[in-house]
């Protein structure tokens, strides 16, 4: 569970936010909409433990039990390793050969819930955008977080891709009782997919149905 | 060509420059630092004359001198153009502060030749234990911070997004780099050692596609180069760096033509 109570943040003297209020339940799939500079990422890197309210509280399970899948990676056509090396890079070191057979079985596990077994093998660099997501959220998923976020990882796909990747998450989300918090520009994933949306508004943060949730949420700057 | 004392010596220096160029190599390549190793190799010539003109050994002069520019660089601006000019500004000082260190040493010129150029007869048995202890602390470093260091390289954002620290990370690569370009210029020269330690690297990722292979490959090209610049230089006498640049440029080209085919069938 995730509750806030009266958060703010500011930036020396820029607010980002104040007297933000919600509570996120265990297996909730919430979006986290708002404009752009709303203070979407800044709640999320409070919610990781990388930034630190000015005031109010956000409580929280287990911080290090996030899986966050970013908005942007630096990938192109030559990039080296492929899917199941690139999803590997978040293991920790060991020696151990029991943590290693272990942690090979992790990995086959995380490939086939991604539904990339078939594609381990592929550049990383060569493969499509949906697919180069899907290992995104599969390195994500390999310290068994409980709560995911993803940061508008739909974007640039088109919308059948989309919509894959999204029953995919949702699969995890009902299957595994996955926490999903999506930030989201999309007005049609939101109404698919979520059951509340967090709405920033004139600097804090308002909870909507999602039956209640509207286009003109999603204007920019609106 | 083993009955000569000199040539042992420069084979079992050259062996340990090239495992630990190809390993920091592929590392180079995966963090677009490439320029970056150039930029360390001339800061190395700054100060190898500058060991020369105080009267300290060159090797210690270029340590002192990569050391702590490539700390200066991890501390600039992490943004990429920025960093991009910063470089060129500092590397076109240090070649100019290299040429005043030199000419106000009354060292002869040849000694300048042989930094820049790199040389195989220069180097003594006092100074092939010197940089194995140096190669061997490099190889320490990053069997440590290797799960971190793939990570940080590879995937530099998801690695910030699992909470790795990654500018420790990279403050620990810079140290690693600068040692190994202080080490490699001792055969190959201050002029080409980033010949070693972007090349194989960069080959080696038109082929494999895993961390350890990445290295496997890098580390082997590394090697073949410089053994082969060896044996060639000292059949021919013409200069070692010659050779082994031009069959690390000639796999790279291969590397990258393997690349190619391989997308097209």
């Amino acid at each position: 569970m995730i509750e806030a109570k009266n958060l703010t943040k500011r930036f020396g003297k820029q607010l980002v936010f104040e007297n933000v209020n919600f509570k996120i339940n265990d297996g909730d799939f919430i979006s986290l909409i708002g404009p752009n500079g709303s203070g979407k990422t800044t709640l999320v890197k409070i919610m990781m433990g990388l930034e630190k309210e000015t005031s109010g509280k956000l409580l929280i399970d287990k911080k290090q039990n996030i899986g966050y899948v970013p908005q942007f990676r630096n990938i192109d056509l030559d990039y080296p390793l492929n899917i199941e090396q690139f999803v590997r890079l978040n293991l920790k070191f060991t020696l151990s050969p029991a943590k290693r057979k272990q942690d090979n079985e992790t990995i086959k596990r995380i490939l086939e819930k991604t539904k990339l077994t078939q594609l381990k093998d592929r550049p990383l660099g060569l493969a499509s955008g949906g697919e180069k997501q899907k290992a995104y959220l599969a390195q994500s998923l390999l310290n068994d977080p409980k709560i995911l976020i993803l940061d508008e990882s739909t974007a640039s796909l088109d919308v059948e891709v989309k919509m894959q990747l999204m029953d995919l998450v949702q699969e995890l989300n009902e299957k595994y009782n996955l926490t999903v918090i999506f930030i989201t520009h999309d007005y049609e994933l939101t109404k698919k997919y979520t059951s509340r949306a967090l709405f920033f508004k004139n600097k804090t943060l308002e909870e909507v149905h999602v039956s209640d949730v509207s286009e003109d949420m999603f204007e920019m700057g609106g | 060509m083993f009955g000569y004392e000199f040539m042992r010596e420069a084979f079992i220096a050259s062996t340990f420059i090239a495992i630990t160029a190809g390993l920091v190599g592929v590392f180079v390549v995966s963090r677009n630092m490439s320029f970056l190793s150039h930029t360390l190799s001339e800061i190395g010539f700054a100060g190898a004359s500058f060991g020369i003109l105080v009267g300290i050994s060159p090797l210690a002069g270029m340590i002192l001198f990569t050391l702590v520019s490539s700390i200066a660089v991890g501390s600039l601006s992490s943004e990429s153009s920025r960093r991009e000019a910063s470089i060129s500004a500092i590397s076109s000082l240090f070649i100019g502060l290299g040429i005043l260190f030199l000419s106000l040493s009354s060292e002869s010129s040849s000694y300048a030749t042989n930094i820049l150029f790199g040389s195989i007869v220069g180097i003594s048995s006092k100074e092939v234990n010197q940089l194995m202890i140096l190669a061997l602390f490099v190889i320490f470093v990053f069997i440590i911070f290797y799960k971190p260091l793939a990570f940080d390289s590879f995937d530099h954002i998801g690695a910030r997004a699992a909470g790795l620290k990654t500018r420790l990370l990279s403050i620990a690569f810079l140290v690693t780099l600068a040692l190994s370009v202080s080490i490699g210029a001792q055969i190959v020269g201050s002029l080409l050692v980033f010949v070693l330690l972007t090349l194989p690297g960069a080959t080696a990722k038109y082929v494999v596609h895993t961390v350890p292979k990445l290295i496997m490959v890098s580390v082997g090209l590394s090697l073949a180069g410089v053994w082969l610049g060896l044996y060639l230089a000292f059949v021919t006498n013409w200069p070692v760096t010659f050779f082994i640049s031009t069959f690390e440029v000639i796999a790279y080209f291969l590397g990258l033509s393997y690349k190619n085919w391989k997308l097209n069938h």
